[in-house]
């Protein structure tokens, strides 16, 4: 075995790029030499600010491969035979083998492959591989029509501490690389990776594995916080990054004038992480922010880090003075004085500004409040107020804090604590794991949003498609969803959504508004427009409970009866589920396919016989009518009561009767009148089972 | 104050640094471009000489306008005037982060003690359609340049790409003198300071962008500008440089419209595509007129 060693140096990649570049590195030489035939050991990879690198085992040469070609039979045309020597590689045919087999003697062909030099299957994989490296974004630099993520400045590939010149973008590979710009410039010239990573992390200060960096940051930030009596505020998204801003991680404690504290937590912290790329340090007593940051910077320097943190600590000054300017000037005008200015923001050129929006927000938050538990003053309220922030100059610059600058200013201003509250958390649920709103302003205008955004979107044609999901359609649906099921609220989803519709008519927006929405009339096209809305979140609702386990077979089985209450929905199905995994609940489902499948076949020779069976001329037609009557006045009784499982029961008390039924009784009679009444009964049995569930859309 | 081997330079000591480190380098130093323009890159010694398969190297200042930026004298980081340092190096050479560094030792940065990073930060530019991959330069947290290889120039792949470094010069400035106030940044070495030179232009010009300019009339001018541009593109001998300039005013002219906040979100895209529909006129017809033009064509 022989060591391989591959470095790819070139002007600073990106951070964010640096992981994945090194991991798809590895892959595609481990598959580029795997496939040549080289077995692999000992796979090492890196990846940093200014290079890629990976290192590996391997033999010198590939192994010999003999393999047989199977050709035409003795005797073929000319034309079948020239072309199998051709392919084999043969001058003559008296070259290939003969062998029998059943139907008489053919033609093998047996091709002797000798291994190759590892040197040059590697001097071809690295251009192709560097060739189709897929980059998130690439570049071409100087007049080379290579690309690369920045300038490549240099390769490093040896095979055996040997050079393999292989070429790249205009470079060559040698033995040469240099550390770090500052303090190991080098260059150094390797033999072996063992010597490249002693001579790259001693005297060329650079550390090599994102790992390594990662922990030096860690430890070195969390010892030199709690050297100052601080507690490092931990960010494992930050310090991804700064992993991948430096080759010689120096961690540096610097501090800001204290009065900034008075500034909001999240617009400190967003200033230093976004911006800045600092980390937040707070008091472990009081467990507020301290008046300090950690910087990780590239350099040790003779100062020992003073002039850095200086000029760090004055850039964030300047910063958070442009925050705290942002909030004084804010904070001049009190926050329902900035609704009239939300007209200047486009929400969709379609669907108006967010003014329009907050709106049609704040009428539909009226309509929703008493069914939440909300008063509708309140709720309409809190909707006009929700949306302000956004044309305030700390959101303009802290755009992923809209929600919370509102919330604090209206609470500055002394307002409602619940508008308070609500105008925070009307954004959320922003994903399957956020928080869901649960007191009933917040819950209203949170609704009211994903309502107004989804009918908005439908009513322009703007659906979702495939992976495209530019509006985060899917997202706010899902959110609905979550709203409604947490909270446990009895809404019926088509109306709340027509309700949607009907406002945004009346708002007779843009161009879509004259007209077709404005006729106050729910055309057909339109009920079909929010059939599919409805259907598109029955759809999230699947994908939510699917990771609890619920069959969607049922959530179809249930949302076909038309109920679209989706709390309602979810008892349901989670009774049926629960019934039919029971013995009762599968032989009951039996029955039901069995009368559903002899109605189908009856079907098809001629129209069924309609009007109300009767007790027939058997015991087991009697006792099913019986029960039959029984089980409807339960069921619906049941239902009434929103009592699922008491449905289910009721249910379940058919399945006796019912299977003996079938096991008593022949349906295709001959006598005409015996048949019409137990294809009656049949269409009774399938029809009480209808008031539960469609059980056609029940699989198995 | 950063540490620095010496007295810092004042703000035109700086200027003069940079001059002559890259004339030193082999660029061409122009004098400012007499238009009014938002960025140093918009001079069409980057924008038409990016272009095309000539090599090109210089450097100069710009005077930057940013009519929305301004704030009546009043705001110690924000102007609506200010300079650029502009260099192109076209083809980039190999060692222009080298070079580039050389230019902070020379305007007194010690990288010894300061801490010099180059952070990703792609640039575009959608009035001049043109893009780049590159960085912000960080000393101490700070950017003090924006550093990019050109890939496309009004709207075309470039031939041979161009590495462009802009410094913020009132900046670097502030940053090298250790001033919170650009208004107190020494001018020269005799006592001016940038206020002395500049406040009372911030404030006048700042009062007519926000206050007077005549909206009629700036969208006239607009509308002049753009069709006598378009007028020289559609010549049999068509003429891309003083079209080029025409390009130039109408964008000027867009942004003292957008700075009187007549210019809604949706018409704002609409005029950055006229201005960029200008300028890829200009750039399509520069290429092919270049590409006839011979070497020292006034000597035949």
């Amino acid at each position: 075995m022989a060591e391989f060693l591959l470095e790819i140096f070139c002007e600073e990649i990106p951070a964010r790029m640096q992981k994945r570049a090194g991991d798809d590195l590895r892959k595609m030489l481990t598959e580029g030499l795997g496939k040549a035939g080289l077995s692999l050991d000992d796979i090492h990879h890196w990846a940093g600010p200014r290079r890629l690198g990976f290192k590996v085992e391997i033999p010198l040469k590939s192994p010999d491969v003999s393999e047989e070609r199977k050709g035409p039979r003795v005797g073929a045309p000319e034309q079948a035979l020239g072309g199998f020597m051709k392919a084999a590689g043969l001058t003559d045919i008296s070259q290939a083998e003969i062998r029998d087999d059943k139907k008489g003697q053919f033609y093998v062909a047996k091709i002797e492959k000798a291994g190759r030099a590892s040197a040059d299957i590697i001097a071809e994989l690295i251009p192709d591989i560097m060739n189709s490296f897929p980059w998130p974004k690439s570049m071409k630099t100087g007049a080379e029509s290579f690309r690369w993520v920045r300038p490549l400045q240099s390769l490093i590939c040896l095979l055996d501490g040997k050079v393999v010149p292989v070429e790249a973008g205009g470079v060559t590979a040698g033995n040469q690389t240099e550390g770090h710009r500052q303090h190991g410039r080098g260059p150094f010239t390797v033999k072996s990776y063992a010597d490249y990573k002693e001579k790259l992390e001693g005297n060329g200060h650079v550390l090599l594995d994102m790992v390594t960096r990662k922990a030096v940051i860690a430890e070195d930030a969390r010892a030199l916080c709690r050297k100052a009596g601080l507690e490092l505020v931990e960010d494992e998204g930050l310090l991804n990054e700064v992993s991948g801003l430096a080759e010689w991680p120096v961690v540096i404690l610097g501090d800001m004038d204290p009065s900034f504290l008075e500034l909001p937590a999240e617009v400190i912290r967003l200033s230093m992480r976004d911006h800045q790329k600092y980390f937040a340090v707070r008091d472990p007593k009081t467990g507020k922010l301290a008046a300090n940051f950690i910087v990780v910077a590239n350099q040790m320097a003779p100062d020992g880090g003073e002039a850095i943190a200086a000029g760090n600590s004055r850039v964030l000054s300047a910063r958070l003075a442009d925050a705290q300017f942002f909030q004084q000037e804010d904070a001049k005008k009190n926050l329902i004085d900035y609704y009239d200015k939300l007209g200047t923001v486009v929400f969709h050129k379609k669907l108006g500004s967010i003014k329009d929006k907050a709106q049609r927000m704040s009428a539909l938050a009226r309509e929703l409040a008493p069914k939440v538990g909300a008063k509708p003053e309140q709720a309409e309220l809190a909707a006009k107020l929700a949306k302000c922030d956004l044309v305030t100059q700390t959101v303009i610059e802290f755009t992923s804090l809209q929600g919370q600058i509102g919330s604090l200013m209206y609470e500055r201003e002394g307002g409602d604590a619940e508008i308070v509250q609500a105008i925070e958390e009307h954004y959320k649920p922003q994903g399957p794991s956020d928080t869901v709103p649960d007191k009933p302003v917040a819950i209203t205008v949170a609704l009211a949003d994903k309502i107004d955004t989804l009918v908005g979107f439908w009513a322009i044609d703007e659906k979702p498609t495939g992976s495209k999901d530019p509006y985060a359609l899917r997202r706010a649906a899902l959110g609905l969803v979550r709203l409604i099921l947490d909270n446990n609220l009895q809404l019926d989803l088509s109306q709340e959504l027509l309700k949607g519709w009907a406002i945004l008519e009346m708002e007779n927006i843009g161009d879509q508004g004259s007209g077709r929405l404005s006729d106050g009339v729910i055309s057909g096209d339109e009920q079909a427009t929010l059939a599919n809305l409805v259907s598109f979140i029955i759809d999230r609702l699947k994908v939510h409970l699917r990771d609890k386990g619920v069959r969607h077979d049922l959530i179809d089985a249930v949302f076909a009866l038309g109920e679209d209450n989706l709390v309602n929905i979810v008892a349901r199905v989670e009774a049926l589920q629960s019934f039919l995994s029971t013995k009762n609940g599968e032989n009951l489902l039996a029955g039901y396919k069995r009368a559903a499948n002899i109605l189908k076949a009856e079907a098809k020779k001629g129209e069924l016989p309609k009007g109300a069976p009767n007790g027939g001329t058997s015991g087991e037609e009697a006792n099913l009518l019986a029960a039959l009557g029984k089980a409807e006045d339960k069921i619906d009784k049941a239902l009434g009561d929103k009592a699922y499982a008491k449905a289910m029961a009721a249910l379940a008390d058919l399945r006796e009767p019912i299977d003996a039924f079938f096991d008593g009784v022949m349906v295709n009679s001959d006598e005409e009148k015996e048949r019409q009444n137990r294809l009656r009964l049949l269409s009774k049995i399938r029809d009480t089972s209808g008031r539960i569930a469609d059980f056609e859309a029940i699989e198995g | 104050m950063p540490k620095t081997s010496s007295k810092p330079l004042s703000f035109q000591g700086l200027i003069f640094a940079l001059q002559q480190y890259w004339s030193d380098q082999g660029c061409v130093i122009l004098q400012p471009f007499d238009l009014e323009v938002g960025a140093g890159t918009l001079h069409p010694a980057t924008v038409l000489r990016s272009l095309g398969p000539k090599p090109w190297n210089v450097a100069y200042v710009q005077p930057s306008r940013r009519p929305a930026d301004g704030r009546y004298g009043e705001n110690p980081n924000r102007l609506q005037h200010y300079y650029q340092y502009q260099v192109i190096m076209k083809p980039n050479p190999k060692n222009m982060q080298d070079l580039y560094l050389g230019s902070l030792d020379a305007i007194g940065i010690d990288r010894a003690l300061h801490d010099i990073r180059f952070v990703e930060d792609d640039w575009e530019n959608p009035t001049v359609g043109a893009w780049g991959l590159g960085w912000e330069v960080w000393c101490d947290g700070m950017e003090v340049s924006q550093y990019t290889y050109f890939q496309q120039v009004g709207g075309l792949d470039v031939d041979l790409v161009s590495g462009e470094l802009t410094y913020g010069l009132e900046r670097l400035a502030m940053y090298v003198q250790g001033v919170e106030n650009v208004y107190d940044l020494a001018f020269n070495d005799h006592g001016v300071l940038y206020g002395d030179v500049f406040h009372q232009n911030e404030v006048q010009q700042s009062t007519y962008n926000f206050e007077h300019a005549d909206t009629d009339r700036l969208l006239r001018w607009f509308e002049d500008s753009e069709k006598e541009c378009k007028m020289l593109l559609a010549l049999n001998t068509p003429l891309p440089l003083p079209a080029y300039e025409l390009a130039l005013k109408a964008s000027h002219l867009f942004n003292l419209l957008d700075a009187r906040g007549v210019v809604s979100p949706t018409q704002r895209q609409e005029y950055i595509k006229r201005v960029r529909d200008l300028a890829k006129g200009c750039a399509e017809s520069y290429v092919e007129i270049d590409a006839a033009v011979p070497e020292k064509a006034w000597r035949s």
